[in-house]
């Protein structure tokens, strides 16, 4: 779009003005975020040291965290940062393998029920499925109960209460209608020609799925799997509604429990967790915005 | 002869049953976690089921969980602070900021443009926990807030905690600057299509930017406004993580959706009345619903339907 060019210099740099003044609250928290990290103490954005010093005291000593566990409420940072981790690779691995195969019969194959299964997948798209946590809690319960699935899998724990497995499976559900609409999207734009040369040529539908369509819609997958990476990495009212047996089960968690702790805690340690659990997903976000504004632009189900 | 027949119709049986093994992930985590929710969010508001009672000796009592909730002596007040809430929340920011933003950064340089859509997608992405302790900082009492330090002591005023002080204030802003960049997304997508040549037009014919954007811009994304107004009305009135972090519901900020989760899982005494929180719950389910029917039959969804080309 081309810009309206004034020659007043005022009514020039007016939209920026205002556009920095409206972005105020995101620049100045992240600035504290980044200044708290690094010093002692912090007197709004100034580091300031033990002795009341202004601008003094910047320090490292925040992220003793990573060795100290007396920093993090006990809990092994390294610990909750592996369970951060599976639920952001379960959910990611899980999210676009099932959204690819759903995604690729409500594209290309004809079906009875198709139309209304699309339909489904969109209503539940813009269903706000968070009013059903509390009925999801019974679900989970249930999981629990049923041997070996419930509780009884190594490195996940099992698909059921108190499960790092029951968070992953319960927050695939919540992502699939997303990824399958989105996947399906994809697959649409994908030629019929060479999926007809392969059935043709008496390729089955999996081998055609797997072989022939996966590989020409890796932008989307890309995308869908960025995306779910980083809601998994970032993921909060799950797991804290799920895992309540270990309060401090991942990074969110563990942040929460420290901002809500009544006994005063060290804000620059805060700070340094907070930032530790940022970096990756500045750095996602950084290098792969295109990808991700796709998927924002096609409707991301807003958290608010 | 025989057996090529056999081979035949088995292999005509797997490829018309294919679609489903493809669907049947999809199918199960739907019917889990979607459809089996929706029904027990039902049946379990119909009973006096709570962590006394347990899972096994509840009793069905009808409709008295609503009853209760319709007198409930805090009914009204964290109905209004909903209908307050929400309505505040998209006015000023999911869609009053999210139209200006979008409408100054389509209209300054392209690459200033992308910077600060970019800056205003943050808090989108940030995990809420981090998101949220910012906020508290910023508005932290003196020394330490940003808020007192930048703005309150300068100009002379008295620093407060400002979280307690101004509680529905910051739940607004808290959520309102997440629920922004949605509709600046769409705002921004839908400005940019406007044919070009109008655009000019309304230039050569002297249109001020106000003007412009009245006249021209408006009518073009009429369409996208009324979507996300009505979508983010949904998603607002729903979600409660940030006000969970932020208050928890003190300050006089528990909104409904809060309340509902308060009661059914998650307070402090670890008395839980999944009964009558889950009747908390169905009467956003049930809006959820009528919503999501409504917004497809509107937003022309079915017209992205297209039937696929290769019979099988």
């Amino acid at each position: 779009m081309k810009e309206i060019r004034s020659r007043n210099p005022f009514t020039r740099s007016l939209p920026y003005i205002l556009l920095v003044v409206l972005s105020l609250p995101i620049i100045l928290g992240y600035l504290w975020i980044l200044v708290s990290t690094f010093s002692t103490r912090c007197y709004g954005l100034i580091p300031v040291d033990q002795q009341g010093n202004y601008f003094k005291g910047l320090t490292l000593s925040n992220w003793a965290f990573l060795y100290d566990k007396s920093k993090t409420l006990n809990a092994s940072i390294w610990l909750l940062t592996l369970n951060t981790l599976i639920i952001a690779i379960g959910l990611t691995v899980g999210v676009v393998l099932v959204s690819m195969m759903a995604g690729y019969a409500l594209s290309r194959i004809k079906f009875p029920g198709r139309k209304s299964f699309l339909s489904l997948t969109l209503i539940l798209h813009s269903f706000p499925s968070v009013t059903l946590l509390i009925a999801i809690y019974f679900v989970l319960r249930w999981i629990a109960s049923v041997p070996v699935i419930g509780r009884g899998i190594p490195l996940i724990g099992g698909f059921g209460y108190n499960t790092l497995g029951g968070v992953i499976l319960v927050s695939i559900a919540l992502q699939l209608p997303l990824g399958i609409w989105l996947m399906k999207g994809f697959f649409d734009n994908v030629s019929w020609d060479l999926e007809r040369a392969a059935l043709i040529d008496g390729c089955s539908r999996w081998r055609t799925w797997w072989q022939i369509m996966v590989p020409q819609i890796k932008p989307g997958i890309a995308a869908l799997s960025i995306f779910s990476f980083m809601e998994g990495w970032k993921s909060f009212l799950i797991p804290y509604s799920f895992m309540t047996s270990q309060t401090k089960a991942t990074l969110s968690t563990l942040l929460n429990e420290m901002l809500s702790e009544t006994s005063p805690v060290n804000y620059g340690t805060l700070a340094a967790v907070g930032l530790y659990q940022l970096i990756p997903v500045l750095v996602f976000y950084i290098f792969t915005q295109k990808y991700l504004l796709n998927i924002f632009a096609g409707g991301v189900k807003g958290t608010a | 002869m025989k057996e090529k027949k056999e081979a035949t119709e088995t292999k005509k049986l797997s490829t018309r049953l294919e679609w489903f093994w493809f669907l049947f992930p999809s199918l199960l985590l739907i019917v889990l976690f979607f459809f089996l929710p929706v029904i027990i969010t039902i049946f379990v508001s119909g009973t006096n089921m709570s962590s006394s009672t347990g899972f096994n000796n509840w009793k069905w009592i009808g409709l008295d969980n609503y009853k209760m909730i319709a007198i409930h002596p805090e009914t009204p007040k964290h109905l209004w602070l909903t209908v307050k809430y929400v309505a505040v929340t998209l006015v000023f920011f999911n869609v009053g900021m999210a139209l200006v933003i979008s409408l100054i950064t389509t209209h300054i340089s392209q690459g200033a443009g992308f910077f600060f859509r970019a800056l205003w997608l943050l808090p989108r992405i940030t995990p809420t926990v981090i998101y949220v302790m910012m906020w508290k900082f910023l508005g932290a009492n003196a020394p330490y807030g940003v808020i007192n330090q930048l703005f309150v002591q300068p100009l002379g005023f008295t620093p407060q905690d400002w979280v307690p002080a101004a509680s529905f204030l910051f739940i607004v802003l808290v959520n309102g600057y997440i629920g922004a960049s949605f509709g600046m997304i769409i705002f921004t997508s839908a400005i940019e299509a406007i044919p070009k040549d109008i655009m000019i037009a309304s230039l050569v014919d002297g249109a001020s930017f106000m003007q412009r954007v009245r006249y021209v811009i408006l009518p073009y994304i009429k369409w996208p406004l009324l979507f996300v107004t009505t979508y983010q009305t949904l998603s607002l009135m729903t979600s409660f993580e940030q006000i969970l972090v932020l208050t928890n519901g003190e300050f006089n900020t528990e909104v409904w959706s809060l309340w509902a989760y308060h009661r059914a899982l998650n307070n402090y005494w670890g008395n839980f009345q999944w009964g009558f929180g889950n009747a908390l719950a169905a009467v956003l389910v049930v809006i959820g619903i009528i919503l999501g029917i409504i917004y497809m039959r509107y937003f022309k969804f079915g017209e992205l339907v297209q039937e696929p080309k290769i019979e099988t």
